[in-house]
């Protein structure tokens, strides 16, 4: 056997040892979390090894209700919280694109005075540390009574997801065609027609993949929301509700519970969307 | 009649181009406002007003008294937060985490587009799996993993018994002995190892993506070439492919340092900062939290805002040049 030969087998094993080898990683976490999530707590300390649920334990569904159940029913109250978390993701995903797709393409198509000042301080934004930010407005929304509240949420939210958008949608917008803009403007179309009618239905793909990326980090996020709104119950979104079931009191199966359903909606989007995300991520390097 | 006219101010238009030009930017200035104005109000001057902070005496508790200028600055804060017994290692902590976690991230992500590269059944279905430590919300992964190696009903220490391994508690153990073989022992800081290996776990999907990317961009006839001339893979893999890796590598090493370097929910969720595995982040956010101190922790931020510049400028000084980019 050649060396050369010698080494298509050796690392045609080893890819396949490698591809098994992510999958599991990938993929175990989630199952186990899936899998515990339905068991009764004694069960698993009784034998960890036994991680996997009976069917019974599956169709009893006992630790969600206990999880979703309001407070004064002795549960968690998690619905309050995938309502909040709803509001506060589709709210932002709404305010970024309106103001984000306007920007992209001012950034992208219109010549003015301060474009590139605009570009690189948004680069800026997006590399700076969040926790640096988040002491001062802190500070501001106390004062301003902001606080305690879902819309200052959203707005942090908003301004945190804004730079992406911009970055994300520039490049695409300027990868359509100015000819095509040209031809629409020709034919009587106005400036802000143009990029309803002809910028907008273009970059859809893109459009789709911004706005999971801004639910994503919405739904997902913890430490605005730690700061601002802990004080609060019934505005907690999910990621609070979670931590909330983080203690000593609470068996880990609840946590697992409460983990399932916030990472549920994403995965599933995820899995909706994965071709437009990938591709979108690559080009817009989100952040993470 | 109608078309003279028009063409008249046409002309017009074209002799002096300001007009036109100038309809132009202010149609990109307003398109651009609202955009601007969200991002200077609550990025740009609560940067701006951190700064003052960092000067001032601020609690907590008289929160609502805290002024933008601040009426007598002083250098307390920075005294107090440097002067503090653990900050010097919180830093070499942050440092570990940071560095360890980045190249760890990345070194598995190249792995992964290596071996995935290539056409297999399901491979579409595979590359949207790897994904999915990277999609999952932060704190269901976190959680996952305190459950899993939780030492008494964890998985990985279910199965370390197997191997007749005690029980280790991983999240909490400030150092391990571990026993190399029985030849001689290693102690490792167990706790931070556990945060970086999350932070690979959590992270590598990133790196994957860019240089899956990367790699299939890559021109095929060099490839080819490089078989032609009888070379093996690992010679076509440090000598065509890797160097043809270098720039998004770099890029990617620089975008990981900057967001590991910022990162506060990975530490916090998984350990809240035990076992030696405090991070300039979670520090911050102790000092406004659990100390209410929030000139101190403005001031903290102001540290790590400079050495997060020093390294950005010396990356940019020594690693980046202008063609690799």
């Amino acid at each position: 056997m050649t060396r050369a030969q010698f080494e298509e087998r050796f690392f045609g094993t080893l890819k396949w040892i490698s591809i098994v080898f992510f999958t599991v990683i990938a993929l175990f976490p989630l199952l186990y979390m899936l899998a515990l999530s339905f068991k009764p707590i004694q069960d698993l300390l009784l034998d960890p090894g036994r991680w996997w649920p009976t069917l019974d334990q599956i169709s009893g569904f006992e630790t969600y209700r206990a999880v979703i159940r309001p407070v004064s029913e002795g549960g968690f109250g998690f619905l309050t919280f995938i309502r909040n978390s709803s509001i506060v993701a589709i709210s932002t995903v709404v305010l970024t694109l309106s103001v984000g797709i306007l920007a992209a393409y001012s950034v992208a198509r219109v010549n003015f005075f301060g474009r590139q000042a605009v570009s690189i301080g948004m680069i800026l934004v997006y590399l700076f540390p969040v926790v640096i930010v988040a002491i001062p407005l802190f500070v501001m929304f106390s004062r301003m009574g902001l606080r305690d509240s879902l819309y200052g949420l959203i707005i942090v939210y908003l301004a945190s997801t804004l730079p992406v958008t911009l970055f994300m949608l520039r490049g695409y917008f300027q990868s359509i065609p100015v000819e095509l803009e040209e031809a629409a403007r020709v034919d009587g179309l106005s400036r802000l027609g143009v990029i309803r009618k002809i910028t907008i239905p273009l970059a859809a793909p893109a459009i789709a993949a911004v706005a999971l990326y801004v639910f994503m980090i919405a739904w997902n996020e913890f430490l605005y929301a730690l700061l601002f709104i802990l004080e609060k119950r019934e505005l907690w979104t999910l990621s609070l509700g979670v931590n909330q079931l983080n203690s000593q009191e609470v068996p880990k199966t609840m946590l697992m519970a409460g983990s399932v359903i916030i990472s549920l909606p994403i995965i599933v989007l995820f899995f909706a969307a994965e071709r437009f995300l990938t591709e979108g991520l690559t080009a817009g390097g989100v952040k993470g | 009649m109608t078309k003279t006219l028009k063409t008249e101010t046409k002309t017009k238009e074209r002799r002096r181009k300001t007009p036109m030009a100038r309809s132009e930017s202010r149609f990109g200035v307003a398109l651009i406002l609202p955009a601007v104005l969200v991002v200077a109000v609550l990025v740009a001057f609560p940067l701006l007003w951190n700064v003052s902070l960092s000067f001032q005496k601020a609690r907590l508790i008289d929160i609502q008294d805290v002024s933008i200028v601040g009426a007598d600055w002083t250098l307390n804060n920075y005294d107090t937060v440097v002067g503090v017994r653990d900050f010097w290692s919180v830093l070499r902590t942050t440092f570990v985490y940071t560095i360890g976690g980045s190249v760890l991230s990345i070194f598995m992500g190249l792995v992964a587009a290596l071996s995935l590269q290539g056409a297999f059944r399901g491979r579409a279905l595979v590359r949207g799996v790897v994904l999915f430590p990277y999609v999952v919300p932060v704190i269901a992964a976190a959680f996952v993993w305190q459950v899993m190696l939780n030492p008494q009903f964890g998985i990985v220490n279910e199965w370390l018994g197997w191997f007749g391994i005690p029980a280790i508690d991983f999240l909490r153990t400030r150092s391990y002995e571990l026993s190399v073989f029985g030849l001689f022992t290693l102690t490792i800081p167990l706790a931070l190892t556990t945060v970086i290996f999350f932070e690979g776990w959590r992270y590598f999907p990133f790196a994957f993506l860019f240089i899956l990317a990367a790699l299939q961009s890559m021109p095929k006839d060099v490839d080819e070439a490089a078989y032609v001339d009888g070379a093996t893979l690992s010679q076509k893999f440090r000598y065509v492919t890797l160097p043809a890796l270098v720039p998004v590598i770099s890029v990617l090493f620089l975008l990981r340092f900057i967001w590991t370097f910022n990162k506060f929910d990975d530490v916090f969720l998984l350990t809240g900062g035990a076992a030696d595995t405090e991070v300039i982040t979670v520090k911050i956010v102790d000092w406004m939290i659990g100390r209410g101190n929030v000139g101190a922790a403005a001031a903290l931020g102001m540290v790590l805002a400079a050495i997060l510049i020093v390294v950005v400028g010396l990356y940019f000084k020594f690693f980046y040049q202008e063609d690799e980019a």
